[in-house]
């Protein structure tokens, strides 16, 4: 972490904000908070604020104010940052997830890489409590973290062109769902019969950063009388 | 406000979406900005046709589509020199049409230079409005017409208006914008320009690159001289704006535009600016890029004047009163 955020321009209308270089979980939170006093703080001219891992987009209205002026807001504003840190306060959200077979076709790989059984490389990834750092990629995508490295694997080398709508991915130590049918590189080792993204529904996307995330084994039957396509 | 029908779909055309100036406040859920990528050329178009300057158009892509009009209705085409016919008669671009029920308005073959065309229709399109916008974001399948792209058989309805017509207009020809082959594109440095080693930028802001296929509203996949990394080629996961330049391990240059994915690996060595994104709107496969560095004053100039010639647009058109 760094021991003062980092600013630089991102083109003429936002910039970016930068308080480490990793995934972790105090820099996120850092990111998170900033971002949430950034809007209460209704600075002139702020427009939205893109949180992700360790850094904060910002976009601004070159018509109302300047890069330099909203630095000038924002270094304001850091004496807050350990007051909104300490407001964070986590859901837990359950993903019922069918494993292997054609709904994980990565999981097999995912266990030989690192020498398991297909139930051990389960166990280790529905056991393990992850936390959603950011939202990305695509609508409702959420970024998760961390995946032990028992099971940790590198994407695969050729994305694929097509991930079916509800699909768990693993790529290095992060986890993640696709919100919707897409290309994408991660193994898939699982799918949910969860709706990650409704446009029309007040809160858009199912998680939020912060929110705590469990995995929990299910069957296809199971999958299916939750309302799962296959 | 009422809708009423105004066009059916003959044929959709290579790619034909509905887009509004974009979609705000929702980056941080993963959804994209989407709406017009060359705002000049669609906000001219709602001008033509005394809309709001958001009000949603048709955007349509190298070869544009056929459509038949369903009630009597004012339109405009403005962007891409295309050949457009109305009843198999040359149409103008940049000017106010009346049409009937009936007629039959059709692009044909290729545009010549520039590669969107906008499509306004007195009242704008009528779409459900999804998370602010009327823009259409194919990846996520929601907003614009179905969450797609147009298909044969498909019904626009536009918002009708009491004010129609009025006056027929025109965009003098010398502000018609010309689409050469060769883009200069101005760019800030960054945010991530310090990965790249100082032959690399220099590469970068001196070589044109050349639009492949590959390119799309979400991205313009570029080749040419590979720009070097000085060591990593992937960075922490951090956000993307419309305009980032993204260099992946094979240092081949990818400019995001309005639909880019929200965040992204790879780092960025530059940022194009806000007009020359618009601008870029009208290159296509085979066009040649090239980058020019410019300091944030020149660009925060030079945003300001594009805003204003963006503002005076209504102004400059030339009215005429329709008895």
């Amino acid at each position: 972490m760094y021991s003062s955020p980092k600013y630089s321009a991102v083109g003429d209308r936002a910039f970016l904000v930068k308080f480490g270089d990793a995934i972790d979980l105090d820099i996120n939170r850092k990111v998170h908070a900033f971002s949430r006093a950034i809007e209460e703080a209704r600075i002139y001219g702020a427009e939205e604020c893109v949180p992700t891992y360790a850094s904060l987009l910002v976009y601004y209205d070159p018509l109302k104010t300047s890069y330099d002026r909203m630095v000038f807001a924002l270094k304001d504003l850091e004496s807050k940052l350990d007051e909104y840190t300490a407001k964070t306060e986590a859901r837990v959200i359950v993903v019922p997830t069918v494993y292997g077979g054609t709904f994980g076709p990565d999981l097999a790989a995912v266990a030989e890489y690192h020498r398991l059984t297909e139930a051990e490389a389960i166990r280790s990834h529905s056991e393990t409590e992850y936390v959603v750092y950011m939202i990305g990629f695509i609508a409702g995508f959420p970024y998760m973290g961390k995946v032990p490295e028992a099971i940790a694997t590198p994407r695969l080398e050729t994305p694929r062109l097509k991930i079916p709508e509800g699909s768990v991915g693993i790529a290095g130590n992060q986890t993640g769902i696709y919100p919707r049918e897409s290309p994408g590189g991660w193994r898939i080792v699982g799918r949910t019969p969860l709706v990650l993204f409704n446009p029309c529904a007040e809160q858009p996307a199912l998680f939020q950063p912060g929110d705590r995330v469990k995995f929990k084994p299910i069957s296809e039957k199971e999958y299916r009388s939750l309302g799962g396509n296959t | 406000m009422k809708a009423v029908e105004v066009f059916r779909v003959v044929k959709p055309g290579l790619f034909s979406s509905v887009q509004d100036l974009g979609r705000f406040g929702f980056q941080r859920f993963g959804v994209p900005v989407s709406g017009a990528m060359d705002k000049f050329a669609f906000m001219c178009a709602n001008a033509l046709v005394e809309n709001a300057v958001s009000d949603a158009c048709l955007e349509v892509t190298l070869f544009g589509p056929e459509l038949e009009a369903l009630n009597l209705t004012q339109m405009a085409v403005a962007g891409a020199d295309f050949s457009l016919f109305v009843n198999g008669k040359v149409a103008p671009l940049w000017e106010t049409m009346n049409v009937k029920k009936g007629d039959v308005i059709a692009f044909s073959g290729s545009a010549r230079s520039g590669c969107r065309a906008y499509l306004a229709v007195k009242g704008g399109i009528s779409v459900p409005v999804v998370l602010g916008s009327r823009s259409t974001y194919i990846r996520g399948g929601f907003g614009g017409y179905e969450g797609r792209g147009l298909r044969a058989g498909d019904t626009l309805r536009a918002f009708a208006s009491s004010l129609f017509p009025k006056e027929s207009r025109v965009l003098p020809a010398e502000l018609v914008p010309r689409y050469e082959d060769e883009f200069v594109v101005d760019v800030i440095l960054g945010p991530q320009e310090d990965m790249f080693t100082a032959e690399g930028v220099e590469t970068f802001l001196s070589q044109a690159y050349t639009l492949t296929p590959e390119s799309d509203r979400m991205g313009y996949r570029l080749d040419g001289v590979a720009v070097r990394h000085k060591g990593a080629t992937e960075i922490v996961t951090d956000a993307l704006t419309p305009g980032a330049v993204q260099v992946p391990g094979s240092g081949k240059p990818i400019v995001l535009m309005m639909d880019a994915q929200t965040s992204g690996g790879y780092p960025k060595i530059a940022t194009v600016t806000t007009s020359d994104i618009s601008r870029l709107g009208q290159a296509k496969p085979g066009n040649k890029i090239r980058f020019r560095k410019v300091s944030l004053t020149e660009a925060r100039a030079r945003y300001l004047d594009f805003h204003g010639s963006l503002s005076r647009l209504e102004e400059r058109l030339v009215k005429r009163r329709v008895f």
